[in-house]
């Protein structure tokens, strides 16, 4: 345990997970809204937006999060200039939040989706009886029942994004995968340990986090 | 502090000791010569497993199933003088972070990938050379202005993460701005295109890379080397015998001109005529 | 996507007026967005032909692209198989009445689970060798990593499947004289495996995906040989990951694709995930042993 008790390692791993935490706190955010945006559009009337929710879907599913995080680096800020802060790690920061949202995005809508097909037909066929449009019916009726079932796989996602969060790292933020990297480089002896305390920090943070979206899930479960 | 860094490298030397002595039985029994070490498996094998760079022009690169470059030229000198054809070759990639454990687990026999010698690898492998000894530098564009380190403040540098060079920057120039990359070919079109002021390692990588045909004319080394890498050979921590060897086959290709040919072979062609390979500062291969 | 209809009326005249004024705005507004990725990508001079011939050369395909191609579809194709059988083995585990089996088993699956991918690699490649005392290649590194976290992942997906079953299938079973393994193997898992498919499917793709982690140990995968050592013979770092990316996209779609063949192949599913909600299938969609369903993927 000598590794963390010099306060620079110590430093580094503490920032190390700061990085990841916000990386996490900001993509879940905007992949929530982005995801449910995109289910709204898979499920709408109007052809060319299904075919953009499907496209989403589909081209940021079947790539690997790596590049598209490298994407996010070499073409929104390099080759588009898109510039999010003039600090060098908070550009990065944001880079990755963008690649992080618009990945999990993609699963959020698929999850959404299969959530809005658990509500029975009948919802909606009372909703639009009494008169209400397609967003109405949407955001009135479907979408809070849908929401219930939808808890656990949220869960899920969200656990997952903590992890790729690491990911950032190929573009060159010292979250704490590039921390342990470096640690185990300089410590050659104590790469169990080092290891174990990452892992085991990461265990911390997410097992509960899943128990808790279980158990949220089975409180909020609809009887039908 | 101190004293515990001293405890840990050997503890970590012992593990790789005790590790090499279980790679050494198994070659031994497929071999039959009864010498562990690369004198011995090149003797007996007729064959070596050979740790180079794929991504660094010049150096060590990957052209598809071939490796080309200065590194890969040396290796092959060496090979030859301990017995080897080229087809008894057996090319590894390695990357900066796997060189220590790939020679202690035994998965390559030597290592020859811009190794810098330093105190800290000696404690974990054997180095043979140097048979070059290479500066950090910085790598701009040829228009730029820099003339070196000390003027990076403000000013965005592009390395590899936790490389040495990287680290040097962080510690000595804390006022540049630094970017890291899992590899240095992600760093030259962002040098092209302006997003960062200068790429930073060793000159003789950057000069390779200065010197590939899609950037020639763009970039130039600046020229004002800021450390000293001399570069190695690493090998096996109780592999003496092999060290000394190697250092041998360097003195004899110094003499009889294949050092120059490796040289006018790779790097040589930017014109960079070849340097003096200084026999007197080779390692003492831990002996004493 | 039968619900999808449901949630709005059969367009009208207006309706159609407005859904097609919507799909010109919003298909215009696209075509603009891309239209100036393409400028900009342009002024960055990305298009330039230096930059793309290399993909025109057979070497750049048989040297780098399907070597790298190969070394993914390798490293997936046995952590796939791996991960199934972790999954399986793991599932039954935490299913286990017998607490010394279903508590470490549990305490496994959550533990590879809460752990990066990245960071599993990253030690098996450089801390397991000081434990067992040999090395560990790059590629059992990777499958090694993928088989722990896909596999724990598919356990989850299995035990979830298998007590999603209704209870009368295992009620006829026990009634018929079965023992409780016989049942889990014969009754529950064909069952669950059937109806998991489309997670097991989607978990296949996260797991081919992954394969490009092993950067962080030099596995030679496509992302390796086809961006980074591409890039570094040729300098054209952003073409070659578009090249790369749509290569991905195709063969996760064509494994999307055939999950879904197969979906359809295999029959009517008995019932519905995570909910039971339409009639119990006849009997004869359970049988077909218990591997047959899951082993196709491999």
């Amino acid at each position: 345990m000598h590794v963390f008790t010099d306060p620079d390692n110590f430093d580094a791993y503490v920032s190390g997970f700061l990085w990841i935490l916000k990386l996490t706190g900001a993509s879940a955010v905007c992949a929530l809204v982005i995801g449910v945006l995109l289910a709204a559009m898979r499920v709408s009337p109007v052809p060319v937006l299904r075919g953009f929710g499907a496209a989403w879907v589909n081209v940021f599913r079947n790539t690997p999060l790596t590049l598209v995080i490298f994407f996010c680096y070499f073409g929104l800020f390099a080759t588009l200039g898109l510039s999010l802060s003039q600090d060098l790690d908070l550009n990065i920061y944001w880079l990755g939040v963008i690649g992080l949202s618009v990945y999990t995005a993609a699963f959020v809508c698929e999850a959404v989706r299969s959530g809005i097909n658990t509500v029975p037909t009948g919802q909606a066929e009372a909703a639009r009886a009494i008169g209400l449009s397609f967003a109405q019916t949407l955001r009135i009726v479907v979408l809070p029942q849908a929401a219930r079932s939808v808890i656990a796989p949220l869960g899920s996602i969200l656990i997952a994004l903590c992890k790729n969060a690491t990911i950032v790292g190929t573009i060159g933020l010292l979250e704490s995968s590039n921390i342990m990297k470096d640690l185990i480089n300089s410590n050659g002896d104590a790469v169990i340990p080092i290891f174990l305390v990452f892992a085991g920090t990461f265990a911390a943070l997410l097992i509960p986090t899943g128990y808790f979206f279980g158990w949220l899930a089975n409180r909020l479960a609809v009887k039908r | 502090m101190r004293m515990k860094r001293m405890a840990a490298v050997a503890a970590v030397a012992g593990l790789a000791v005790a590790m090499t002595a279980c790679g050494g039985d198994s070659d031994e029994g497929n071999s039959g010569t009864g010498a562990g070490g690369i004198v011995g498996k090149a003797e007996g094998q007729k064959k070596l497993v050979i740790g180079v760079k794929a991504d660094q022009p010049g150096l060590g690169l990957q052209t598809g199933s071939q490796y080309e470059g200065f590194d890969v030229e040396i290796a092959k000198i060496i090979a030859k003088g301990l017995g080897v054809e080229e087809s008894g070759i057996e090319w590894k990639t390695t990357v900066s972070a796997n060189r220590e454990p790939f020679i202690e687990q035994g998965t390559v026999d030597l290592v020859v990938a811009t190794y810098t010698i330093n105190d800290e690898r000696k404690q974990k492998i054997n180095f043979a050379g140097p048979y070059y000894v290479a500066g950090q530098d910085l790598l701009v564009k040829s228009d730029s202005t820099l003339t070196g380190p000390d003027q990076l403040a403000g000013k965005t540098v592009c390395s590899v993460t936790g490389s040495t060079p990287a680290k040097r920057i962080q510690e000595n120039y804390p006022d540049a701005r630094l970017q890291q990359f899992d590899a240095y070919s992600k760093c030259l079109p962002l040098l092209e295109n302006g997003q960062v002021d200068a790429v930073t390692t060793d000159d003789i990588i950057l000069a390779g890379y200065a010197a590939q045909d899609q950037y020639a004319g763009k970039f130039k080394v600046v020229g004002s080397t800021f450390s000293d890498e001399p570069y190695g050979i690493g090998l096996k921590k109780d592999d003496t015998d092999g060290c000394e060897k190697v250092n041998e086959i360097l003195k004899t290709a110094a003499e009889d001109g294949s050092y120059k040919a490796a040289w006018d072979a790779t790097l040589g062609k930017s014109g960079t005529p070849a340097p003096e390979l200084d026999t007197t500062k080779l390692t003492h291969c831990g002996a004493a | 996507m039968s619900t999808s209809s449901v949630l709005y009326d059969h367009p009208g005249p207006r309706a159609k007026v407005r859904n097609a004024v919507l799909s010109v705005i919003f298909g215009v507004a696209l075509l603009g967005l891309l239209y100036w990725i393409y400028t900009r990508f342009d002024e960055a001079n990305q298009w330039e032909s230096w930059l793309w011939e290399p993909f025109t050369r057979s070497t750049t395909w048989t040297q780098f692209i399907l070597p790298g191609l190969w070394a993914t579809l390798k490293a997936a194709g046995v952590g796939m198989v791996l991960s199934l059988a972790f999954g399986i083995i793991f599932a039954f585990g935490r299913l286990s009445d017998r607490l010394w089996i279903s508590v470490p088993a549990g305490a496994v699956v959550e533990f590879f689970r809460a752990v990066p991918l990245l960071l599993m690699i990253f030690f098996i490649f450089y801390g397991v060798p000081f434990l067992i005392q040999g090395p560990v290649t790059a590629f059992w590194a990777v499958v090694i990593g993928l088989t722990l976290y896909n596999g724990s992942v598919l356990a989850e997906a299995f035990r979830a499947g298998i007590r999603a079953v209704p209870g009368g299938q295992s009620e006829a079973a026990y009634a018929v004289g079965m023992r409780k393994n016989q049942v889990m193997r014969l009754i529950l898992l064909p069952q669950a495996a059937r109806a998991m498919l489309p997670i097991i499917v989607s978990q296949l793709v996260v797991l081919l995906k992954d394969t490009a982690l092993g950067y962080i140990v030099a596995y030679p995968e496509l992302l390796q040989r086809g961006v980074n050592d591409l890039a570094a013979n040729y300098g054209n770092i952003i073409p070659a990951a578009m090249v790369i990316a749509v290569i991905y996209i195709v063969i996760n779609s064509l494994l999307t694709w055939f999950a879904g063949w197969l979906d359809r192949r295999t029959g009517i599913r008995s019932f519905r995930m995570p909910r039971q909600t339409g009639p119990v299938a006849p009997a004869n969609a359970a049988p077909g042993g218990d591997g047959t369903v899951a082993e196709p993927q491999g």
